[in-house]
């Protein structure tokens, strides 16, 4: 994985930002310029609220080279409220507090770092919703 | 489109080979393959790989083992579908000799995975994940095998020991395959205490990972008949399905196993009934339960029953993973899919000692890559 690659990802990967199927409406992430549902060309970009539910989860115990820093660390697919599912890691919660149906919202964390020279990746992680204060 | 048959077999054991090349285990294979058809000459050469690049530093596989085998010259070249390279491959080596572009084929799965230490054979394996959207997030295959099983339990009910029997088959079957990774039982108390990699997913749940190689030597049937015991291929499937879970139609049904299987069935001419035993894709437990209910063994969610009542066992209804599944042989990655049909080669013939099923007719292989998105399905018939 190289840099021009997490440069093509940023929208997505900062704003959730995904595409709209503008003849049947379907809400698509990730995006695939192609609607899933009717097969139509679909390029409008649309904003996720990033709010939706844990779908399934793991804890990844063994990670992967590169992402040994962090763990164990959770894992899940997210159903967002708009209906497509997303893979994601959870943060600020314990994995054993995880369970599916639990609701939860994006924030943007620091995803992996390639080294004292190299970049840091951010993007989106999902965590419980927090109550409100207000 | 000529009947294809199978001519000879060959395989490595199934182990850590730290004394030999990614080539010199291809060659032991192709050259008893060779040997066992007892054949001179050599069209084609295809190769079923997934990591050859990165753990081995080595790609150009093709011409590579078909000179190194004594058939340069050949047409030879690498065919890659993560897991299920090794049933890709075989499906190649089937469409040229089917389409009679070449009369004498060989097709042989190789992989080396035990020289490198396990997060780098972990990254390597998530290749076969997307690139984008699943890998950057720091999942592995097992992860993404593990966020299936939690979804499953939790829509079906189950708990983990209900996998068990799937691994303890595997394990009672590796005992008596001289190639087997594994010559231990397996018991309920070991599967259930072993170390969670991702839960729900244990050591025990998944398959080892190991080097290997297999071959087969395919040509027409019509060839074949002074090649006693011949098996012949009446169905070679490969069908696709989206690259990762978050795209799935739906979670829990392997769609491109469900259709890879129906489509074989059709093209053999047979039904589900017909089969007599099932070389299926046991990498994680959970692989086994929805290739049984994919393929029409098992009504979805029931997967897990068919090994809790003993039905996938030697003696049972549909016998299984017969010289041990990819968790008692061992998954050498993109060999799996070639000694898969080895062995199904093997019990057709009469040739599996302890572990022979009485007079096999029809048996039915399906090697799964990724998390389901490539799924080969081979059906294979003993001679008469």
């Amino acid at each position: 994985m190289g840099i021009p690659q997490f440069w093509r990802l940023q929208r997505q990967t900062y704003r959730l930002v995904g595409e709209m199927c503008g003849r049947c409406g379907s809400k698509i992430f990730p995006p695939r310029d192609l609607c899933p549902e009717c097969s139509q060309p679909a390029y409008e970009p649309y904003t996720f609220s990033g709010r939706g539910e844990v779908y399934s989860h793991t804890t990844v115990h063994m990670p992967p080279e590169g992402y040994e820093e962090n763990a164990p660390y959770a894992v899940a697919l997210i159903r967002l409220e708009e209906g497509p599912l997303v893979t994601a890691q959870l943060t600020d919660v314990s994995p054993d507090e995880v369970e599916i149906g639990l609701p939860v919202e994006m924030v943007t964390r620091k995803i992996r770092e390639f080294g004292e020279d190299g970049i840091i990746v951010y993007g989106y992680k999902f965590r419980p919703v927090l109550e409100r204060v207000i | 489109m000529r009947d294809v048959s199978i001519i000879g077999i060959g395989q490595t054991p199934v182990s850590e080979h730290w004394d030999k090349s990614l080539r010199h285990l291809a060659a032991d294979a192709v050259l008893a393959a060779v040997q066992d058809a007892g054949i001179g000459r050599v069209d084609a050469l295809y190769v079923g790989n997934m990591l050859s690049g990165e753990i081995a530093g080595q790609e150009h596989l093709g011409p590579l083992i078909a000179d190194f085998c004594g058939f340069r010259g050949v047409e030879a070249f690498k065919i890659e579908a993560a897991c299920a390279s090794g049933a890709a491959a075989v499906h190649v080596g089937y469409v040229a000799v089917a389409g009679g572009l070449a009369d004498v084929v060989v097709v042989v799965g190789v992989e080396k995975m035990t020289d490198e230490a396990g997060a780098v054979v972990t990254g390597s394996l998530a290749l076969a994940a997307d690139g984008d959207y699943e890998v950057p997030h720091g999942l592995s295959l097992v992860a993404i095998n593990a966020l299936l099983m939690q979804r499953y339990m939790y829509e079906y009910g189950l708990r983990h020991e209900d996998f068990a029997n799937f691994a303890i088959v595997a394990h009672q079957n590796a005992i008596n395959n001289p190639n087997a990774r594994f010559h231990s039982a397996l018991t309920l108390e070991r599967f259930s205490s072993a170390p969670t990699i991702a839960e729900p997913i244990g050591l025990m749940d998944a398959s080892p990972i190991v080097d290997g190689a297999a071959a087969i030597v395919l040509c027409p049937t019509e060839q074949a008949r002074g090649f006693t015991p011949s098996v012949r291929i009446l169905a070679s499937t490969v069908v696709t399905d989206c690259l990762s879970l978050h795209d799935r139609q739906s979670l829990l049904r392997l769609e491109a196993a469900e259709y890879s299987a129906r489509k074989a069935y059709r093209q053999a001419g047979v039904e589900l009934k017909d089969i007599d035993f099932f070389e299926y894709h046991d990498a994680f437990t959970i692989m086994a339960a929805l290739s049984l209910e994919a393929c029409g063994f098992a009504e979805p969610g029931k997967g897990t029953l068919l090994a809790r009542d003993g039905e996938i066992a030697l003696d049972g209804r549909i016998p299984v993973a017969t010289m041990g599944g990819l968790k008692g042989r061992g998954h050498p990655v993109g060999a799996t899919g070639v000694y898969q049909v080895v062995e199904a080669t093997q019990q057709l013939r009469g040739h599996c000692g302890e572990n022979q099923l009485p007079q096999p007719r029809l048996g039915m292989t399906q090697n799964i890559g990724g998390s389901g998105a490539t799924v080969a399905t081979h059906i294979l018939e003993a001679s008469e």
